[in-house]
C-alpha cells in the first residue's frame, strides 16, 4: 500500500496553463527506464478525458512534458501515465516515489475517433511505448464489445524485455473476442513468439479493409510503413488514424512548437487522419 | 486429400500461376511434416529445398557464441522459406527451425533451376515471384536495423 499522500498545494485549474498539484500512489516499471505512474489527486474532481489525449506532467523544477493517458478512461479520477525516460524531464517523473508532487494540466489534444468504431473492424497496431496511449482505447473498445466487429491488436517492440503491460497481454490473450498478435525485433531461444517488424503481422490479420478502422501509435517511422501496408491491403486513409508526436510545450496552440505542416499537433492532433498525414510525412523537413 | 497441384497453386507465392508452370513446379515438390524442433535448413549447408508453408510456424536463427541462439525472423503459414537456393554459393546463410508441426510443401530448389535454365519464360516467371519476397524481407529487414523502438515515444 502507498504512503498517504502529502499535498503541498490543493487547487483546480482555473487557467488552461496552470498546472494541478497531484502526487504519485503508485509507481510500477513495466520494461526498462519505462515506468507507469498512478496518480492521486487531493480529492477534487479530475476532468474526463478521451483515448489518444495527454496531461502535461510537471517534474518540478525541471520541467514539463506531454504525456498520453495510459489508463481507462471509465475511471477519470485514476490518472495514469506511462513514461519512458529519455531526457532530463522524463528521467526525474519516473523518479518520483509514492506521495512526491507532480503538476498536471490537461488534458489536451484530440484522441482516438473510437465514435467511428461502431459496427466495423477495429485494427489497433502499436510500436513500442505506442501501446501505452492505446491502451485507453483498448479499455473503452471491449468495454463496448458488442458494438464492434473484430478487434485486433498488433504489438510490435524491440526486444521481450522491452514488452509492456505484459499481465494484461497476457488476459487478453486469452480472450476469445480479441486477436492479440506481439512480434519482436530481436530474441534469444527461451523466446517462441514472432520476431519481424510489425508491418509484417498484417497479411496475418483477419480484417475487412472496407469496414476497418486502424489506429497506429508508434515511432513515426513505424507508423508510415505501417499506414502504407493498410492502404496496399486495401484500408482506406481517412480511415487510419496515428497518433503523432512533435515538441508540445503550451499544449492548447498557442506557441507552435509542436507545428506539423499545417497542424498543431497538440491542439489539432495527436490523432490525425492518415489522409490527412501523408503529404506532410514525406517532407524531409518536417 | 487435396492434390499437390491445388495446393501449390493455393499458396500465395504462386498465385495465378498458369496450368503449364504448375505443372512444372509439381513434379519438383512434395508435401512434408516437420515435427516441432526439427531444423528444416542448416546454417552452411547446401541450399537445395525451398519449402510453402501451410501450416505452423518456423523461426530463422543463429548460433552467436557467447549470445545463444539469436532469431532473426519468424515465418508462417502462406510464406516462404528459403531463398538461398536463387543465387551462388547456393548455401544456406541461417538454421531454420519449426515451432510446432509444420506442414510445408518441399520443393526441390536444384530441379527448379533445371527447369528455369532450360525455358526462361518459366525462369522469368519464377524469378518476378521470388523477387517480392526477397523485396519485402529486405524492407523487413531495414527496419529492424533502424531500431525505431530504441529512441523517442
Amino acid at each position: 500500500m502507498a504512503p498517504a499522500a502529502e499535498f503541498p498545494v490543493s487547487q483546480t485549474a482555473p487557467e488552461p496553463l496552470l498546472p494541478r498539484v497531484v502526487c504519485v500512489h503508485r509507481r510500477r516499471r513495466d520494461a526498462p527506464r519505462v515506468w507507469t505512474l498512478e496518480l492521486q489527486t487531493a480529492g477534487e474532481p479530475q476532468p474526463p478525458f478521451a483515448a489518444g489525449q495527454f496531461n502535461m506532467l510537471t517534474a518540478f523544477g525541471v520541467g514539463e512534458v506531454p504525456i498520453s493517458f495510459s489508463g481507462d478512461p471509465a475511471a477519470p479520477q485514476r490518472l495514469v501515465h506511462t513514461v519512458r525516460a529519455v531526457g532530463a524531464v522524463s528521467e526525474a517523473l519516473v523518479r518520483l516515489e509514492a506521495g512526491a508532487p507532480l503538476g498536471v494540466r490537461g488534458p489536451y489534444g484530440k484522441g482516438w475517433p473510437l465514435e467511428a468504431a461502431d459496427g466495423r473492424d477495429v485494427l489497433l497496431v502499436a510500436g513500442g511505448l505506442g501501446l501505452a496511449p492505446l491502451r485507453p482505447a483498448l479499455y473503452q473498445l471491449l468495454a463496448q464489445r458488442e458494438r464492434h466487429g473484430r478487434i485486433t491488436l498488433l504489438y510490435g517492440t524491440r526486444s521481450p524485455r522491452d514488452i509492456l503491460f505484459r499481465r494484461e497481454l497476457a488476459a487478453w490473450g486469452t480472450r476469445g473476442d480479441l486477436a492479440l498478435e506481439v512480434t519482436v525485433d530481436h530474441a534469444t531461444t527461451p523466446w517462441q513468439g514472432h520476431v519481424g517488424v510489425v508491418t509484417a503481422l498484417i497479411a496475418h490479420a483477419r480484417f475487412d479493409p472496407q469496414r476497418t478502422l486502424a489506429l497506429l501509435c508508434g515511432p513515426e517511422i513505424m507508423m508510415r510503413f505501417t499506414a502504407e501496408a493498410l492502404c496496399a491491403a486495401g484500408v482506406a486513409p481517412e480511415a487510419i488514424h496515428l497518433s503523432m508526436e512533435r515538441s508540445m510545450k503550451c499544449g492548447v496552440g498557442t506557441c507552435g512548437h509542436c507545428q506539423f505542416g499545417g497542424f498543431l499537433l497538440c491542439r489539432d492532433g495527436p490523432v490525425l487522419p492518415y489522409a490527412l498525414l501523408r503529404a506532410p510525412l514525406r517532407v524531409r523537413e518536417l | 486429400m487435396q492434390p499437390l497441384a491445388q495446393i501449390i497453386a493455393q499458396h500465395p507465392v504462386f498465385s495465378g500461376i498458369s496450368a503449364a508452370s504448375l505443372q512444372l513446379i509439381s513434379g519438383c515438390a512434395r508435401n512434408v511434416c516437420i515435427d516441432p524442433g526439427q531444423f528444416l535448413l542448416r546454417h552452411g549447408e547446401p541450399a537445395h529445398t525451398l519449402y510453402l508453408l501451410r501450416h505452423g510456424h518456423v523461426v530463422l536463427e543463429i548460433a552467436a557464441a557467447g549470445r545463444g541462439t539469436l532469431a532473426v525472423q519468424t515465418l508462417g503459414p502462406g510464406e516462404l522459406v528459403g531463398l538461398s537456393w536463387l543465387l551462388p554459393p547456393y548455401q544456406w546463410s541461417y538454421d531454420v527451425r519449426a515451432l510446432e508441426l509444420v506442414r510445408a510443401v518441399q520443393i526441390d530448389a536444384d530441379c527448379l533451376r533445371r527447369k528455369s535454365e532450360a525455358d526462361h519464360d518459366f525462369g522469368y516467371d519464377m524469378m518476378k515471384r521470388f523477387m517480392p519476397v526477397l523485396v519485402q524481407r529486405l524492407q523487413a529487414t531495414r527496419l529492424q536495423l533502424l531500431d525505431v523502438y530504441g529512441t523517442g515515444r
